[in-house]
């Protein structure tokens, strides 16, 4: 029978913001990279080898702040071979992109082989002081493990970066006209390099905080799809921080509903009410009319002399 | 200082050598990293590329190939009409469950009659199902401007969870309790898709084989294949040249859906039999790698299929002699394409050393 009543407004709305955290990481990354110009499709790639790599850190060195540079690292060590390939040696950004998700979860089902089964320190919570204590506001947004504080700092800070900074300006530049910016004098390859890393580093971060927070333990295909969740947001953002957030929270509300219902006992079966993020993202997608994508996204630069 | 100079036109020397680079240049780093895990690399080699078709026991892996790569040339040949359009489709794996699923319904529904309109009947369903699956990336981004690659991708996985709620549901077989999957069609007359089960012949063979075909003449000889090639050599110039977009984004994706809808229907009636929680194996994805191996050319995805499918019999044989995981299988394939796509570059540009001058 369901009780709808077991459901707790304010637990469902603290865990929104947990289960939005994965996916607005690595969104915002990858916001970076199409503002530079770049469609890497890879993400869900990137954010299993975050997961396995963050994994395997935190269990060897036993600590999950090691974890988490590791998921970065190798999250944007991948994202280098993304890189190279289409920024060097100019190759097709879908094709890639879609190569690295194939691999990455292959990449990643390997490295993982011995820690099935593992389960993960618990990362401790890091309540707000005083604000943690306002009632009903407090538990949702201030009594939280660091990395989702951490998740709505990076949008903050790729917020201002792009907003108002001269280095934020030349990947905008890049992004948009990047036969203007070369001309201009700015490194596009160098550009686009980098933000390709920052993307990774954002996924693996996304992927670890999977592995290590949400599941957590390491299981083969347990990002399931969340990379490309990603890449959706990014397109309903309108390549914009802010309306990032709203979308990751809307994804998030969606994901955690859903559990909450499977858990009240819904009459609905298990496996209709696991499409719901899924069929969700699509409907975001229809409705949302997309704002006008980066100018330059997803094609090759070639300095042609 | 290197520098990379554009090529008037392809290279014809690189357009056919740039492939079996790539699968050097993967056999010489699968190596490695089989070394690395502790298995002898060269007896790896053996294994996985020479074992199958030569070996004392390739009688029984030589139908095994054909098995394997059937829905890899089906999904594939499906995929690069799309594909050299600008089209991605990347959904075919939920199009091939959805194929799988409409046929075994359908079929399942005449058990236990036995008839000769029963089998095409499900290859009709299959069909439908497939094209159904992507009309809706198709038409959701004619209608709408929506993205259909991640539109095609999140129907993969709304349709392993439809798969999962079959398995267990209405296409759960009756009579044997407790198990969660369908009847058997492969042990059904009427329905099975086998022709010769010990040659590894089976209808999706056939109609592999019709598709390489009609694709070949289709892409090279008639109206509809130039129509393709030049939408996705130049949008704007199809566009002049009376191409409407629109439709053509829905012949493609109807072309690629019910290809691997069908690809889905010859695997559920015959090698795989029943619709169960991990009936899909991830075909719908290799064929993308297939796709691109075979450089989008019909006769190109036939031997890419037959190479994937390769590394499939002969990653199953190193599973179980070598112990090799299958993991790395996957990740050998996904090389195989990081390869290709690099040295791509030699066919469209051509390498050139200079001294260091004013940039």
């Amino acid at each position: 029978m369901m009780d709808l009543s077991a459901i707790n407004p304010i637990l469902l709305l603290a865990s929104l913001m947990v289960a939005a955290t994965p996916i607005l990481l690595a969104a915002i990354g990858e916001l970076v990279v199409e503002r530079a110009g770049v469609l890497n499709l890879g993400v869900e790639g990137m954010m299993i080898t975050g997961a396995v790599c963050g994994f395997i850190v935190t269990i060897n060195a036993g600590s999950p702040l090691l974890g988490f540079a590791g998921a970065a690292l190798g999250g944007a060590l991948l994202a280098l071979v993304f890189g190279v390939l289409t920024q060097v040696l100019l190759s097709n950004q879908v094709a890639t992109g879609l190569a690295l998700t194939l691999f990455g979860l292959g990449f990643a089902a390997l490295l993982g082989q011995g820690y099935i089964g593992i389960k993960a320190p618990v990362i401790p919570k890091w309540p707000v002081p005083v604000l943690s204590d306002i009632p009903v506001i407090g538990p949702i947004l201030f009594n939280h493990d660091p990395v989702v504080y951490l998740g709505i700092a990076i949008i903050a800070s790729v917020w201002a970066f792009l907003g108002y900074s001269r280095a934020g300006l030349i990947l905008r530049a890049v992004g948009e006209n990047h036969d203007a910016a070369h001309a201009l004098g700015y490194h596009v390859i160098r550009v686009r390099l980098l933000a390709i890393m920052f993307g990774g580093a954002c996924a693996g971060l996304g992927g670890a905080y999977l592995s290590l927070v949400r599941v957590p333990q390491w299981t083969e295909g347990l990002t399931a799809g969340a990379g490309w969740i990603a890449l959706a947001i990014v397109v309903f953002a309108s390549w914009r921080p802010w309306r990032l957030l709203l979308g990751a929270y809307l994804f998030g509300g969606v994901t955690v509903l859903q559990l909450n219902l499977q858990a009240a006992g819904m009459a609905i079966p298990v496996a209709y009410l696991s499409m719901a993020p899924y069929l969700a993202t699509i409907l975001v997608l229809v409705m949302m009319r997309a704002g006008r994508a980066p100018g330059s996204l997803a094609q090759s630069f070639h300095a042609s002399r | 200082m290197i520098r990379l100079e554009k090529r008037t036109a392809p290279s014809r020397f690189w357009t056919y050598a740039a492939p079996l680079l790539a699968v050097v240049l993967t056999m010489v780093c699968g190596a490695l990293v089989f070394a690395a895990l502790g298995n002898d690399p060269f007896v790896t080699i053996r294994t996985i590329f020479w074992d199958p078709l030569f070996s004392e026991f390739s009688w029984y892996y030589r139908p095994q190939l054909l098995i394997k790569a059937a829905p890899l040339v089906l999904i594939a040949i499906g995929l690069s009409f799309g594909f050299r359009a600008g089209v991605w489709n990347i959904g075919a794996e939920g199009q091939y469950i959805l194929g799988a699923i409409c046929g075994a319904a359908v079929g399942l529904a005449f058990y236990p009659t036995e008839s000769p309109f029963i089998f095409p009947l499900m290859v009709m369903a299959g069909a439908l199902g497939g094209w159904a699956w992507a009309m809706i990336p198709g038409v959701l981004r004619v209608r709408f401007g929506t993205n259909e690659i991640l539109v095609s991708l999140m129907l993969v996985y709304v349709a392993q969870n439809l798969l999962a709620s079959m398995a267990l549901g209405a296409l759960r077989n009756p009579d044997a309790s407790g198990f969660p999957g369908s009847r058997n069609l492969a042990r059904y007359p009427s329905a099975t898709s086998w022709i010769n089960e010990g040659a590894g012949l089976h209808w999706g063979v056939v109609f592999a084989l019709i598709a390489v075909i009609f694709a070949y003449i289709t892409l090279s000889r008639h109206i509809f294949g130039f129509h393709v090639r030049l939408s996705g050599q130049s949008p704007r110039a199809a566009r002049f040249a009376g191409v409407n977009p629109g439709l053509l984004v829905l012949i493609c994706m109807g072309i690629s859906g019910t290809l691997a809808g069908l690809a889905g229907l010859f695997e559920v009636a015959g090698p795989s039999g029943l619709i169960s929680i991990d009936f899909n194996a991830g075909y719908g994805f290799t064929a993308i790698i297939v796709a691109f191996l075979g450089r989008l050319h019909p006769v190109g995805i036939l031997l890419a299929a037959g190479l994937m499918a390769l590394t499939y019999i002969g990653g199953e044989i190193a599973q179980s002699n070598l112990r090799l995981p299958a993991a790395a299988i996957q990740v050998l394939q996904g090389m195989l394409l990081f390869f290709l796509l690099a040295v791509d570059v030699l066919t469209h540009y051509r390498i050139r050393l200079t001294a260091r001058g004013v940039a």
